[in-house]
């Protein structure tokens, strides 16, 4: 069976898919891809069904050992490309391109540059084993295959749907470092929680991501916060992801893949679903704006 | 009982709220008895009960209409059809005589009060196959500790406020612990894994009692 070695892994790697939706009665939230835009356009990439199993890797760095012919792509975050074939010669490469891997060769992705999760599809996807019917790593439940380490075999599949029918794809624009990224947002489903400033409040001043950031949620700071109009505690709800739940403290915090299913803070607002692959991208420190929709 | 009011909740959900957690589990067994096309997932909360739809399928004002006219149905009605989970509990938790304490219940009392009447899995949320169960008799509205435990053993029964649960792995945790059990509340090894998912109708029994 076609597979590739995990080389090296530098800041943590998981397999991500579309995730494993439905257990919410249990306790368990879908997990899946941070950025699912990302993903998705990698799979694309190769020729993958949407639902094959692709690897998310913080800040790019992973190395992959191919032990026969493989299609592969990588998206998301901007990270340098490179193979280097059995003989060791190196063939430069690049992100968001469709690359023919021969057995030996060497995939190696740098450290991004921009962005914060790169993602790499193989034509078949990833087949490690599911739980509960997915691929993804939970890592609030911690369920699901485990994270990648150094050594790790991973088999390709059998998610195919084509061969690859471009070669490649326009990188996504590079942006200023201390421009600020925008998020849109629409209302609710807890506004009225708020004072009626709120909108003011979180429009009007640049948020920074805070470092204690993670697949759960992009945590923030700002000059100002958001103040309450409602001061009870409020009773566990349900939330989507995307939602801007906020703390005593006044800050949102982005829930990505892996929120909790419930949460005990007022949800303000909740993000686009394109607007949730961006904040999947966002590094620590980095600025960020809202904008309200309707 | 008033109707619920129904708020968005971005582009794919809408966030029902009700008065009371009785209101949320029937309207959720209304919910389970009506077809609402492009409903993919229900979320119950304390108070709450979160509807995803696929987009494609339907759209939030078609998703409000069709759910106003979902009837609430009780869970005594219900429970009459359904045996309820039985999990034997060992009533030796840490925290019995800060429980006792509070309420000024004897242990004896306590352990009548827990066994003694039906409780219903509310939701689930925290840790996997963690499942809020909320009990047909009055509630002792206790605090939650002061300081949270940063490991509370797999199997710990617990009560906090309104609610009754069993931590389905070690993992850090402020209810007050009253017993232990050794049914295990979550198994991949079982489908569904989660022992009492929501809805699901529970009794304590002592362990070693038949």
């Amino acid at each position: 069976m076609t597979a590739l070695t995990v080389v090296q892994v530098g800041y943590g790697a998981t397999t991500q898919d579309l995730g494993r939706p439905g257990f919410s009665d249990m306790g368990l939230g879908a997990a899946g891809a941070a950025d699912r835009g990302s993903a998705a356009l990698a799979n694309r990439l190769v020729g993958n069904r949407p639902d094959a199993a692709v690897l998310e890797a913080l800040l790019g760095s992973v190395t992959l050992r191919a032990d026969a012919y493989v299609v592969a792509a990588t998206t998301g975050a901007a990270c340098p490309v490179e193979v280097e074939r059995a003989d060791g010669s190196v063939r430069g490469a690049a992100s968001h391109e469709v690359l023919l891997l021969a057995p030996g060769d060497t995939l190696r992705i740098g450290i991004a540059t921009v962005g914060l999760r790169a993602y790499v599809a193989v034509l078949g996807g990833f087949a490690v084993d599911p739980v509960l019917g997915s691929r993804s790593w939970d890592s609030l439940a911690r369920l699901g295959p485990p994270p990648l380490s150094a050594g790790d075999v991973l088999p390709v599949g059998d998610a195919r749907a084509s061969w690859p029918i471009v070669d490649a794809v326009p990188q996504p624009e590079p942006r200023w470092p201390d421009e600020p990224v925008v998020l849109d947002v629409a209302p609710g489903p807890r506004d009225d929680w708020f004072a009626p400033e709120w909108r003011a409040t979180l429009t009007g001043q640049a948020f920074s991501v805070s470092a204690d950031s993670d697949r759960v949620g992009v945590r923030t700071t700002a000059a100002t916060p958001l103040a309450r109009s409602v001061a009870r505690e409020l009773p566990s709800e349900g939330v989507e992801t995307g939602s801007l739940q906020v703390p005593p403290e006044g800050f949102p915090v982005l829930f990505l893949a892996d929120h909790p299913v419930t949460g005990g803070y007022p949800v303000v607002a909740v993000l686009t679903p394109s607007s949730i692959d961006l904040a999947a991208q966002l590094r620590p420190g980095d600025p960020l704006r809202f904008r309200i929709l309707g | 009982m008033t109707g619920p009011e129904v708020r968005s909740a971005g582009g794919t959900a809408l966030l029902a709220t009700f008065g009371s957690l009785a209101d949320v589990v029937a309207f959720r067994a209304g919910l389970a008895q009506a077809t609402l096309p492009g409903l993919t997932e229900v979320v119950s909360g304390a108070r709450t009960l979160l509807l995803r739809f696929d987009p494609t399928t339907t759209d939030a004002g078609r998703l409000r209409s069709e759910f106003a006219q979902v009837s609430p149905v009780s869970a005594a009605l219900e429970a009459h059809d359904t045996e309820p989970l039985v999990i034997p509990v060992a009533y030796d938790g840490e925290d019995l005589d800060t429980v006792t304490e509070l309420t000024g219940m004897r242990r004896d009392e306590l352990v009548a009060w827990h066994t003694g009447q039906l409780w219903t899995s509310a939701f689930c949320g925290f840790a996997p196959g963690f499942s809020y169960l909320t009990g047909s008799d009055r509630p002792l509205d206790l605090p939650r500790r002061s300081t949270a435990r940063t490991a509370v053993p797999s199997g710990a029964v617990a009560v906090a406020g309104e609610f009754s649960a069993v931590y389905p792995r070690t993992s850090p945790g402020g209810w007050q612990l009253i017993g232990r059990t050794e049914v295990p509340m979550w198994s991949l090894e079982r489908t569904p894994p989660a022992l009492a998912p929501a809805g699901t109708l529970v009794r304590f029994v002592m362990a070693g009692a038949a």
